[in-house]
């Protein structure tokens, strides 16, 4: 922890530079206001449903911005703000819950994998991704995401074995946030903490405070120089809260008391970084609202996908069977219309 | 350039050739580096193209196949080994979730040109997960491409064209026609991934093979010309795209068909086979077309393995049973 809860500095590691901590705390308040718009996009029946990252943007703030341009970000489905806080449009991010396609941007403009639904497989894809580039020479950093309940899929302990025996350049962030969905950590581990799991692979684990963003801007911006300069994988719990349910399809009153959640609440990591550096200026409160706005005229557009894209992009080149089912398709479209 | 190869070495020649032609192939499982895999068809590459090329992985293969996508992803082509048929289970949710749907999910943006090479099927005297016939799981899910060669040749070629293909292939390597030898034309035009082929020509009934079954059907169709009956046999090379065409014109000139696969019958690709061709040539049959397959038990252990295993006399059996004006 380098920042309390109230705001004081604890001096236990070198702090980020005030530029950092400046664009961190931006970046924040609009994550918060993209997590409040898609929550309201949902009540408003626009979104089909959103897990949101509410209490946990500190997390999602710092694993996008200790990345270069060259590096990668494999998130999860509630890693969104970590996908907008890359460059992804806020709008082509949520694609999936709108409900058009399965995923709204392109990969490889940003750097951003698609949002992963399925738990800890895409960690191996960060693992994949990062051993090309090193096969290559490249300096590329992967950066990869999964939550607390995710450590206990097998594709989690393969990811960091294989990146370990490959030395491959993938910083993994887990986000313990207390549940998966309903359950408890206490469900998932047996272990001291998730960390700890970096010691069976041979690779150095590290704790962090999930709700003070210049300790993740340390640890996190330390763990990919660490991976650039070819000393190997790296795993970060960082220990967070999902203040609001599993999804708005959740009550989570069934499995957690409020007492708990108020304590959290005390932990926010915006209203830390406001007690540290004062209110966010202006500059900052625009830009947020104009995140807002910008997701509120696209999510009510209209659907982007035509029906004739069910067939297009299963294969490079279709094949006979699905020429044929898109023209009993269209046809009994016509005939509809 | 013809030369006398097993199927195994006309894999091996194939790799050799991709990794030559191309620096993005790269080649990696279980065995598959120094060792030269469990039966030899990665022999002698780790040497030839070190190990960055050609290497061993954790023994993992989600690991194997969901590193692969990665890969695939930032501009590799991947071909992993799964050691055996049953051993690639492991892997399906990354082959199910990912593999198949990666290019449909981002409209095109990430393609995955990779291949994952299968051994299956039985006839080995293997034990328990090793002769499982897994070509109906993968072929059941939209966006892969399963590819079954039945001689040297197609092995070289269809492996080649897997390679090169932009979309993942699951290739199935029948492990009892590894040894089998034959002279093979390396730079003889290949056929395209999708195309069937007629083995042989006949004129009385089709039968109709891929993979494994295609020789015990060409020696079915032999003995059948010693009988006076002329059997056409069609190999179908690829599983997934399915050769409609091919098949559909060869069934039309003999109007009666069976069906042969190492698969348990039951919601199998000779059951989609038998679906496809009734639909689109009813006028054309004289008969209900049949299947001869494993039976719907799993696979058995090594010593009642030929009781399983479609053989002459069963398709002999089948065709008998194809409702002939003279019978």
């Amino acid at each position: 922890m380098l920042i309390d809860p109230d705001g004081v500095p604890t001096g236990a590691a070198r702090m980020p530079d005030d530029a950092a901590l400046t664009t961190a705390y931006e970046k924040l308040i609009a994550g918060r206001r993209f997590n409040d718009q898609a929550y309201a996009l949902v009540r408003q029946g626009r979104l089909a449903v959103y897990p949101s990252s509410h209490g946990q943007e500190a997390c999602q703030v710092a694993a996008a911005q200790v990345l270069a341009d060259g590096d990668w970000l494999f998130p999860t489905y509630r890693d969104t703000v970590a996908a907008v806080t890359r460059g992804v449009d806020p709008v082509e991010v949520l694609t999936l819950l709108k409900g058009d396609w399965h995923n709204g941007y392109d990969p490889y403009e940003h750097h951003v994998a698609p949002l992963a639904t399925p738990l800890a497989t895409q960690l191996l894809h960060a693992v994949g991704v990062a051993h090309a580039a090193r096969l290559r020479d490249e300096p590329t950093v992967v950066m990869a995401l999964c939550g607390d309940g995710a450590t206990s899929e097998g594709d989690f302990h393969e990811a960091l074995n294989f990146a370990a025996v490959f030395r491959a350049p993938v910083v993994f962030l887990v986000q313990n946030n207390g549940f998966a969905i309903s359950v408890p950590l206490s469900r998932q581990s047996a272990a001291p903490s998730l960390a700890h799991k970096g010691i069976g692979y041979g690779i150095k684990g590290e704790r962090v405070d999930g709700n003070d963003v210049a300790a993740l801007l340390a640890v996190l911006g330390a763990a990919v120089e660490r991976a650039r300069a070819g000393q190997g994988p790296q795993l970060v719990e960082a220990h967070t809260y999902r203040i609001q349910a599993h999804t708005n399809a959740d009550d989570a009153g069934r499995y957690r008391d409020e007492a708990e959640v108020a304590s959290w609440a005390k932990r926010d990591p915006i209203a830390r970084l406001a007690a540290y550096l004062g209110p966010p200026s202006a500059a900052a409160n625009e830009a947020a609202e104009r995140l807002a706005e910008r997701m509120r005229d696209g999510i009510n557009a209209d659907v982007t996908a035509n029906p004739g894209d069910l067939f297009e992009y299963v294969y490079a080149t279709p094949t006979p069977q699905l020429l044929e089912q898109r023209a009993l398709l269209q046809d009994e479209m016509s005939r509809e219309s | 350039m013809n030369e006398k190869l097993s199927m195994a070495q006309a894999l091996n020649r194939a790799l050799r050739d991709a990794l030559a032609e191309d620096d993005s192939v790269l080649v990696f499982g279980e065995d598959v580096g120094p060792l030269g895999g469990v039966f030899r068809v990665t022999d002698g590459l780790a040497a030839a193209f070190g190990e960055r090329r050609v290497f061993d992985t954790p023994l993992a293969e989600s690991g194997i196949v969901g590193m692969a996508v990665g890969l695939a992803m930032n501009g590799m082509r991947p071909v992993v080994e799964m050691q055996f048929d049953a051993f690639a289970y492991p892997a399906f949710e990354q082959v199910v979730s990912h593999v198949a749907k990666m290019r449909n999910r981002t409209r095109g943006k990430v393609a995955l040109p990779m291949v994952i090479r299968v051994p299956y099927a039985g006839g080995i005297g293997g034990v328990e997960h090793h002769c499982d016939s897994s070509e109906a799981y993968y072929a059941h899910t939209p966006g892969l491409q399963v590819v079954a060669p039945a001689d040297p040749a197609d092995a070289y070629a269809l492996l080649r064209a897997a390679i090169a293909a932009p979309d993942p292939v699951v290739f199935l390597e029948p492990k009892k026609l590894y040894w089998v030898k034959e002279e093979v034309d390396t730079t003889a035009p290949r056929p395209p991934i999708g195309r069937a082929v007629v083995r042989r020509e006949g004129t009385d009934a089709t039968l109709i093979a891929y993979g494994p079954s295609v020789p015990v059907a060409l020696e079915a169709a032999a003995v059948a010309a010693q009988e006076g009956r002329s059997l056409q046999v069609v190999d179908l090379r690829s599983i997934v795209p399915f050769d409609d065409e091919t098949v559909c014109a060869a069934v039309s000139r003999t109007g009666r068909a069976v069906v042969v696969a190492e698969a348990a019958g039951f919601a199998s690709v000779a059951s989609e086979v038998v679906a496809r061709v009734t639909e689109r040539c009813f006028h054309s049959l004289a008969a209900p077309i049949r299947r001869v397959t494993g039976f719907d038990i799993p696979f058995p252990p090594p010593k009642l393995e030929h009781l399983q295993l479609p053989g002459v006399d069963r398709i002999l059996d089948a065709v008998d049973d194809l409702q002939w004006e003279d019978a």
